[in-house]
């Protein structure tokens, strides 16, 4: 059983209260960082840690943190992003709801390094319910000296507020995030500046996801080095996997980023295998925005290597026959789930969810879920398969904010692995109806008519 | 110029200037001038926070500076990128680059109406100048346009939507040149649309320039409406005082008639003074004005008042002069003496035609 560093105590009853968590040895690494630490001290153990974003972009941790500019007499800002709207990815949701004072320890250790004294939480207008938990948890830790006023008396001001979204999945992206937290419609800013350099109300700032930020406190309290050795290569730590679709056990998994796959899926302790005695036919392993993976190229990467759960073995590869970590939303398709009809569910949410400011993005999300309802609803055309991937090259990489990419990419992976699925839409129109299932073949070969 | 200011040199399709650190690839490429300027159908230099969003003046940065010279991944929006000394850019001279921007022609003109025939812009329109340029024949959009209601935007502006492409132009206008902000873009994605907060009305004394600002016809002149096509209309530079607003204007006249007001625009279309509703909407008189001349118009457009400013073009088109013969590409071709030499055939020269090819083969 592999190491647990965030959820370890999440289920020690009473622990979503101050005291228990406290009593279970929360807060520690704030008492740690504040009184023996400098906040460059904060960052270089982050750095050392090797922890990556957990956002989805992966990008390393210590290493934003060391970007942020500090110029005289201007405040800095911590912006937690709790947005976590990406289809299939449930992981901070989880976190926040069953152990919130860890996010809230993490942001105050995390608030420190960057000499943040107001930080915000930006969390998805409809966890509803959990603000009023994480409103809960600050008061209560406010009240037991964390935040507020001269904080351990080490002269550290912070106080952190939590704003909520208000139901657009664009808001996730940092520099949206930073325009809905400033009151403005929620439009993906034009880098450069990075938020590092101009953020909130044009401040420097640091965005980072809630997981990211919880991981903070057992850096703190272990040490870097002992994080470090959890894990392979570049992917260390541990990490929160949101598993759902068509497995035995769905929920959020804390996992070292050690083990196969297929240990994944098929274990006990974690997701218990496939319902129903269906075979594994494809697989979403990192939230909705990243390449899905046919079951042949998801245990074993391209060179026949065990397919590990971290980010260079998901990724290996690239595009063409790996795909990514992302957010660690794992969505599982058994052998009766159909390609073209998912992909058009995704469409058909990435249209919805554009802000609209850029032409490709604007138009393209709209153009591929009309193509793809049309296949999926036996109007489909062979043209149209071509048809589709040109339009999801032209979105690609020419779009404002990597939504344009998020919403090209499943369209590209689905062709590219399940084309003759999309064809068999097209040729057997009625029966793709009917059956509303697609090819099968890839999980256990079926023979079609 | 002082000299101890350092200038950067930047290289766009072949071609090095030194421009001033904080200039943008665009206006750069529009310092050289001539097809190597791309498109710009969001970017406004007068208009603070524009560009970025249509993504039609995307270039490929082959070098990023001469300290760093490893190419940027992806393609750039040239508005919004600052030159870094020593960088090389390619705009028509990229495969990658033209391949894009045919595709967001494309995106743009899915959902446009196309209809051209009954629009009060066309002749003047960017996007259709746009489409000229990049568009294919034929659409490859098989499914019912969106569309939208047309309705009035107070009393003298008449709002468009189904031809609009979302550039945001008139939100920064309406923004920057009125003291409250008074209309915005509602809901998101391919279903957003510009809208107003207040019983769709837009009074305020400068609104009108939205007009001006607008690339297609999306929002329109009331007070022109289907009066005239702007090609049968003599464009002439005007003045008059004006207490709110400089007062220097372009009239559309055709005989005595005055049939519209709009404000001047310079080579690249943008709008050199505000100008207020008085003049735009109730001068309609060629007695309230005082003419200057007739504006210079260039001869391959059908009228817009694009890429020409104080060029003195040969009398009459260039195949005349040649002899019945096509150039190819007029951009580099600098007199008319050169073009006029009977041992080059322009039409044999590959690719587009450029002095070198005078100079050697002449
Ligand atoms: C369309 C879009 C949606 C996103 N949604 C989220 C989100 O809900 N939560 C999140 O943490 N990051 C999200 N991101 C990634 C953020 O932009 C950003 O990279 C991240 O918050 C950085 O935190 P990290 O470095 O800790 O991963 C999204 C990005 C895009 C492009
Ligand atoms: S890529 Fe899409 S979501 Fe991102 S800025 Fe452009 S239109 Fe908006
Ligand atoms: S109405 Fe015109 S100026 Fe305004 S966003 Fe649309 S196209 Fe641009
Ligand atoms: S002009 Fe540069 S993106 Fe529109």
């Amino acid at each position: 059983m592999g190491r647990k560093l965030l959820l370890e105590k999440a289920h020690v009853e009473g622990i979503r209260g101050y005291e228990v968590y406290r009593r279970e040895g929360g807060y520690r690494s704030v008492e740690k960082a504040l009184k023996s630490m400098t906040p460059d001290q904060v960052t270089d153990e982050v750095k050392k840690s090797g922890l990556r974003g957990r956002g989805g972009a992966g990008f390393p941790t210590g290493m934003k943190w060391s970007f942020i500019a500090k110029p005289e007499g201007v405040p800095r800002h911590l912006v937690c992003n709790a947005d976590e709207s990406e289809p299939g990815t449930f992981k901070d949701r989880y976190l926040m709801e069953f152990i919130p004072h860890l996010l809230i320890e993490g942001l105050i250790v995390s608030s420190f390094a960057l000499g943040s004294n107001v930080t915000y939480i930006y969390i998805r207008g409809e966890y509803a319910w959990i603000t009023d938990i994480l409103e809960q948890a600050i008061a209560e830790a406010k009240q037991n000296g964390w935040l507020g006023k001269n904080i351990l008396g080490t002269g550290f001001d912070l106080e952190i507020y939590v704003h909520r979204g208000a139901g657009a999945y664009i808001c996730g992206e940092e520099t949206a995030l930073l325009e809905s937290l400033e009151g403005k419609r929620g439009n993906p800013r034009i880098k450069p500046p990075f938020p590092a350099v101009k953020g909130v109300w044009d401040r420097p700032t640091v965005v980072n996801n809630v997981e990211t930020l919880a991981a903070v406190v057992p850096i703190i309290n272990f040490g870097s080095e002992e994080y470090a050795k959890i894990g392979v290569g570049k992917s260390t730590g541990t990490k929160l996997i949101s598993a759902c679709g068509n497995i035995n056990k769905p929920g959020v998994y804390e996992i070292d980023m050690t083990i196969s796959v297929e240990e994944f899926i098929y274990s006990d302790e974690y997701c218990g295998g496939i319902p129903n005695g269906k075979k594994l036919k494809a697989c979403i392993p990192g939230g909705s925005s990243v390449p899905i993976l046919p079951a042949n190229l998801l245990l074993k990467t391209a060179k026949g290597d065990t397919r590990i759960m971290n980010y260079e073995s998901l990724a290996d590869g690239g595009f063409p026959k790996g795909s990514m970590m992302g957010s660690g939303g794992f969505i599982v398709f058994d052998e009766d789930q159909c390609v073209v009809r998912h992909t058009l569910t995704l469409a058909r949410f990435y249209r919805h969810e554009s802000c609209g400011q850029c032409s490709p993005c604007r138009e393209g999300t709209g153009w591929m879920e009309k193509i793809l309802k049309n296949i999926e609803c036996g109007k489909g055309k062979i043209s149209d398969i071509d048809l589709l991937w040109d339009i999801q090259r032209k979105i690609e990489g020419n779009t404002i904010c990597p939504l344009g990419d998020a919403a090209a990419w499943p369209v590209a992976a689905a062709i590219r692995h399940f084309r003759d699925e999309f064809e068999w839409h097209v040729t057997h129109a009625e029966e793709a109806q009917k059956r509303n299932y697609g090819l099968a073949h890839y999980a256990d070969p079926l023979v079609v008519a | 110029m002082p000299d101890d200011k350092k200038l950067f040199k930047v290289t766009i399709d072949n071609i090095t200037i030194e421009v001033e650190p904080g200039t943008s690839i665009l206006n750069a490429a529009r310092k050289i001038g001539g097809d190597v300027a791309p498109p710009a159908m969001c970017y406004y230099s007068k208009l603070k926070g524009s560009g970025g969003k249509c993504r039609t003046c995307l270039v490929e940065v082959s070098q990023g500076s001469t300290a760093d010279p490893r190419p940027m991944p992806k393609l750039v929006a040239s508005c919004r990128t600052n030159v870094m000394d020593g960088m090389v850019v390619k705009n028509i001279t990229s495969e990658k680059v033209i391949d894009a921007r045919n595709g967001v022609v494309e995106f743009l003109l899915i959902n446009h109406p196309l209809d051209c025939p009954i629009c009060d812009q066309a002749g003047e329109c960017d996007l259709q100048d746009l489409s000229y340029e990049h568009g294919t024949e034929g659409t490859r959009f098989e499914f019912v346009r969106r569309t939208f209601e047309k309705h009035d935007l107070g009393p003298y502006i008449q709002l468009h939507m189904t031809r609009c492409i979302l550039c945001y132009r008139c939100v920064f206008a309406a923004d920057q040149l009125t003291d409250k902000r008074q209309h915005g873009i509602l809901d998101r994605g391919d279903h957003s649309e510009i809208a107003t907060y207040i019983k769709q009305s837009l009074d305020h004394d400068f609104i009108g320039n939205v007009i001006d600002v607008c690339p297609v016809g999306a929002l329109t002149d009331k007070t022109f409406r289907f009066k005239n096509r702007v090609w049968f209309l003599k464009p002439q530079d005007a003045h008059r005082d004006c207490p709110r607003c400089a007062g220097k204007v372009r009239l559309w006249t055709r005989g005595e008639e005055v049939f519209r007001v709009t404000a001047r625009r310079d080579q690249w279309g943008e709008v050199e003074d505000w100008i207020c509703n008085e003049c735009r909407f109730e001068k309609k008189k060629a007695s309230d004005w005082v003419i200057e001349g007739p504006t210079l118009i260039s001869r391959h457009s059908v009228i817009s008042a694009g890429h020409y400013v104080g060029m003195k073009m040969p009398r009459e088109p260039l195949p005349e002069v040649m002899g019945g013969r096509k150039p190819k590409l007029l951009m580099d071709i600098h007199s008319v003496s050169e073009v006029n030499d009977p041992n080059i055939d322009l039409s044999k020269i590959e690719g587009p035609a450029h002095s070198t090819d005078f100079v050697n083969k002449g």
